[in-house]
């Protein structure tokens, strides 16, 4: 059952010459002419700049404003919004420690303390030289080897002390990435459970041959026969999207594949699209030709920046056997192209409207809805976004039949589902599973023992007490977009969700009231209680502060930042019990360290400069 | 032929095909709060003030189209409750500091927040280091009241046709920026003429030698309160 | 305003860092201040002059954290006074002397006692334990302790105060309608 296939990556591009202070017209005329000089694709031109100079110099944004006639304002409103991009020098190695709960429970603080200890720099801070920076990110999504990292966006996974040292050394010596020792790059992809998707060869192209065969509409029928549901966790009917959309009027429709796999915790679409390209890209193409699409978008996450050329290459090969591109398998009426936009370090963009955005080149804002992707998508028209898993089950469908897919799973929940399993487990990575699977069976195959909880779907999921391990895994019980995160009793429950809750606030796009103050406020208390300055008036402020953003916020992560806090308080009360030491409300701040300045500037340190806590 | 209704707290309000909850309510002279809504421009439902509740769900008024037979809820305890929790956020976000600000009496967030009774911000301050513009000759720029309405950058790129605003960052760390390789209003075509100069509901955007001109007492909301003012029209702050 | 049915309340008033314009409003309330000695009588207060309060019915505190002292008196009223009403916007969000929160405290000490321009040669930031140290940031009291009340203005009108303070004797959420509530 266990099979591992190793993806080894050595594509890392060479960092940039640090001597190469001008941006010339000759590094910049290329990425613009392969972006077709066009404004929707700002944010790969500026990614591409990014990725040749390690930020984007002043005189390439005076280029970009009169070659593709927009404002200033654009681009630095753009670059400040992806945590990736820089309009300043961020150091010719930017480190950025991935900071999922699965990361920390594998030692990364200590890490990271290391690496800044080693390289004499502070953490978020360029070193004085500008050789390097050391931060934090939100989930790099290879939890199943964590600790892990990026090093100018390039993974590097299972962290030792050692694996560090060997990295500051690299580093110090200004070693290119290109000549780094490729077995760092190393990303494996452990399969630990195969069923009908993991476990099916599908020849590339047998899938469109049987919809070419079958009909664009007989094969629609049997995606609505299957009653496949969207895999990124809301479980939307497949078959409805597809048909509004086709239905919808356009001058051009849009098939979106949403790889922005953000959610902490899931990394089954790293896996798939390194492993299963072909079945993901041809369940897009077949969708192309069922709503009548000829363009489509792969939107990648910028932290698997690694699997580009991988993806770049199995497009290649596709549009040589006649699989993609102009009249694809002889049939003159069926044209599909297929461009990877690679993302820039912003969760909000798995959103499918703030997707849509990002792959216009503007800001990830989720778009007030209706009007639906599905109406007035890219660039306002007809599009389809789904998530990576649900094409390639559309590939399967097209292949074996709808009534075939029904079979199997639950009579809601057709199919099977990826687990992304990671924490307190002896195999952590990919399960594939049946609809229906109790979490008590993917625990036990995953060699998990004395587990406390298991957070499903990540933070914006649901968080489950071992009375609840009985439940399924199943749209109409636990739905989930993929992440199963394992925590034994050794596991403290409130250190969970504060993590969760540093991730949401780091994550809001900022665009609503609720959730750009509501995060950062609730981070706030969640540390003042984590300090030991928590009391029951602080706790009934995070009930009602929680609340507030589940009803007001704009999208799903203002609505769902607050579940992994009401989770653990309903299930895991003791957690928050233990931090409540007060009585009576006492500030967030240490009155006495506020007064440290003061102290240093004045030579004082009588008990008048001192302030003790409150009787 | 009747036109549609729906009704807000229990009164009928009619519509016209393609109007907004915001829209039909403002022509019928019913107060919804809203601080980043302006008739004048496309709905953006950001500010979440205009939250109502259609069919038990929460919502923004100002971006959902009206329907025949909806029943909104606006004027309850629980949503002014929600909305004054919003205003609060929006007060210690930023910086505001009413007795020292030009726009005290005639600023929509602080009238807003009267209307609400809001009488503390509640949460702990943010206590943001924003700076303040003051290179164009006849505008000063106060970025400590910055709300992010967004409704200067739409009225600039939608209206004036300029973009001599935008949104840089994201999160708590989102911030208002000037088209200018200098950052400075002065180097923009920024001119007062623009619909962006006009529509700031704070006290960000401001016209230089007016302060202070209209004494206390008799300033926009001390007059009356926001809630009972004629709706503005578009082009008119 | 009603007459008090039982013992007169004891009210303690402050003002930390504030201007007492809280509390000049607070005689502006004129001749009602004779109405209002029949309710109430003063512990410590800048109308009495006790150093210390107390246990009060009401602690009324105009003006915001911004030192030691501001940080001990506010804790005595707090435990001394079953009501606490912050009075004015320094109280409520910091007001004028929050103003330097966007410096930090030793660029203000220093442009003060050291390098401003009105300062003579040889000045030294004073160090005398006779002096409450400042406090990196100005904060408003609902930061520092609970707070059970808040009148804004700055400073409230005496309509303002009289009408929150029989409010809140009458055992009531203080309701400013138009033209009383005011930040300014």
């Amino acid at each position: 059952m266990v099979s591992d296939a190793d993806l080894h990556v050595n594509d890392a591009p060479s960092r940039s010459d640090p001597d190469a202070a001008i941006f010339g017209a000759a590094s910049l005329d290329p990425i613009l002419a392969r972006h077709n000089h066009d404004a929707n694709n700002l944010l790969q031109i500026l990614r591409e700049i990014q990725e040749q100079h390690g930020y984007i110099p002043p005189d390439a944004v005076d280029r970009l404003i009169t070659s593709l006639k927009i404002p200033r304002v654009k681009i630095e409103g753009m670059a400040a919004f992806y945590s990736f991009l820089h309009l300043q020098p961020h150091g010719e190695y930017r480190v950025l420690f991935s900071d999922n709960i699965t990361d920390r429970m594998l030692g990364s603080a200590a890490l990271m303390e290391q690496m800044c200890r080693e390289l004499w720099v502070e953490p978020g801070k360029v070193s004085e030289d500008g050789l390097v920076s050391v931060g934090t990110t939100s989930c790099t999504g290879m939890c199943d080897q964590g600790p892990a990292l990026l090093v100018n966006n390039i993974a590097v996974t299972n962290l030792t002390a050692q694996r560090v040292g060997t990295l500051c050394e690299l580093i110090r010596n200004r070693v290119p990435l290109s000549r780094w020792p490729a077995e760092l790059f190393t990303v494996t992809n452990h399969i630990r459970r195969k069923d009908i998707l993991l476990g099916s060869e599908l020849a590339p192209g047998s899938a469109l041959a049987a919809l070419l065969a079958r009909g664009a509409a007989q094969t629609l029928d049997e995606i609505k026969i299957s009653k496949l549901r969207g895999r990124g966790g809301a479980g939307f009917s497949t078959a409805t999207k597809w048909e509004t959309c086709r239905a919808a009027l356009g001058e051009q429709h849009y098939v979106v594949c949403n790889a922005d796999e953000g959610e902490p915790g899931t990394f089954k679409d790293r896996m798939l699209l390194a492993s299963c390209a072909d079945t993901v890209i041809e369940g897009m193409t077949l969708c192309a030709r069922i709503i009548g699409a000829q363009k489509g978008f792969i939107y990648l996450r910028g932290e698997y920046r690694y699997l580009l050329e991988h993806l770049q290459r199995v497009l290649q090969r596709r549009r040589e056997h006649k699989l993609l591109g102009r009249g694809i398998l002889g049939h003159p009426d069926f044209d599909f192209d297929i461009d990877i936009h690679v993302g820039a370090g912003a969760y909000i963009c798995g959103e499918e409207s703030a997707l849509i955005e990002s792959l216009e080149g503007k800001r990830g804002t989720p778009r007030n809805r209706p009007p639906f992707p599905v109406t007035h998508g890219y660039l306002n028209q007809p599009t389809v976004v789904n998530n990576v898993e649900t094409f390639a089950a559309a590939s399967l469908i097209a292949l074996h039949g709808g009534a075939w897919y029904a079979g199997i799973g639950t009579g809601t929940s057709s199919g099977t589902k990826l687990l992304s399993v990671s924490g307190d487990c002896a195999h952590p990575g990919i399960y594939e599973y049946p609809f229906g699977v109790t979490v008590a069976q993917v625990l036990a195959d995953c060699g998990a023992k004395n587990t406390q909880a298991v957070q499903v779907s990540g933070p914006s999921g649901v968080c489950l007490a071992e009375n609840e391990f009985g439940r399924r895994i199943a749209f109409e019980d636990i739905p989930t977009a993929g992440a199963f995160m394992v925590f034994d009793r050794s596991r403290d429950m409130f250190e969970v969700a504060r993590n969760f809750v540093h991730f949401f606030a780091h994550e809001s796009c900022g665009f609503c009231t609720p959730c750009r103050v509501g995060t950062p406020l609730l981070r706030n208390m969640m540390d003042k209680l984590a300090r030991g300055r928590g009391s029951p008036y602080d706790f009934a402020e995070i009930e009602k502060l929680n609340l507030l953003l589940q009803s007001m916020s704009h999208c799903g992560l203002g609505h769902s930042a607050c579940n992994p806090v009401l989770d653990t308080i309903a299930k895991f009360r003791p957690a928050y019990d233990q931090r409540l030491l007060h009585k009576d409300y006492v500030p967030a701040f240490d009155l006495d360290y506020a007064l440290s300045q003061a102290r240093r500037m004045t030579g004082r340190d009588d008990t008048g400069a001192h302030l003790g806590e409150a009787e | 032929m009747s036109e549609a209704t729906f009704t807000l707290d229990g009164k009928t309000i009619p519509f016209r095909e393609g109007q907004t909850i915001m829209q039909a309510a403002m022509a019928a002279a019913a107060y919804i709060p809203r601080l980043c809504y302006h008739p004048g421009l496309k709905p953006h439902g950001s500010c979440k003030l205009c939250t109502v509740k259609v069919n038990g769900r929460h919502t923004a008024s100002c971006t959902y189209q009206a329907q025949p037979g909806l029943a909104v809820e606006s004027d309850t305890e629980e949503l002014n409750g929600e909305r004054r929790s919003l205003l609060q956020m929006l007060f210690v976000e930023g910086n505001h500091f009413c007795p020292s600000c030009e726009a005290s009496g005639n600023c929509q967030l602080q009238a807003t927040a009267y209307e609400l009774k809001m009488m503390t911000p509640h949460y702990d301050h943010f206590f943001p280091d924003r700076p303040v513009d003051a290179s164009h000759p006849e505008y000063l720029l106060d970025f400590n009241r910055c709300i992010l309405c967004s409704l200067c950058v739409r009225a600039s790129r939608d209206v004036d046709g300029k973009n001599v605003f935008a949104l840089a960052e994201r999160g708590i760390k989102t911030r208002l920026i000037v088209n200018a390789e200098s950052g400075l209003l002065a180097d923009t075509n920024f001119s007062a003429d623009d619909m962006a100069a006009h529509v700031c509901p704070v006290g960000v955007i401001l016209r230089k030698r007016t302060g202070f001109s209209v004494p206390i007492g008799q300033r926009t909301y001390d007059i009356n309160p926001i809630s009972a003012l004629p709706q503005p029209k578009a082009g008119e702050s | 305003m009603a007459t008090a049915p039982g013992p007169k309340l004891k009210v303690a008033t402050v003002s930390l860092a504030g201007c007492f314009g809280c509390h000049m409003s607070l005689l502006d309330i004129d001749e009602r201040l004779f109405d209002l000695v029949e309710l109430v009588e003063f512990d410590r207060s800048p109308l009495t002059d006790i150093k210390h309060c107390g246990p009060c019915d009401i602690g009324y505190i105009e003006g915001g954290v911004c030192n030691a002292e501001n940080v001990q008196v506010l804790r005595e009223f707090r435990a001394n006074c079953r009501t606490l009403i912050s009075v004015g916007a320094c109280a409520i969000n910091g007001g004028l002397p929050a103003q330097r929160n966007h410096l930090p405290l030793s660029a203000v000490l220093d442009e003060i006692y050291q390098s401003g321009p009105c300062i003579a040669t040889g000045c030294t930031i004073p160090n005398d334990p006779e002096l409450p140290l400042l406090l990196n940031k100005v904060h408003p009291i609902h930061e520092v302790v609970k707070v059970d009340y808040f009148i804004p203005g700055c400073p409230p009108s005496a309509d303002a105060i009289w009408k929150a303070l029989n409010d809140i004797i009458a055992g009531r959420e203080p309701n400013l309608g138009h033209g009383l509530i005011h930040y300014d």
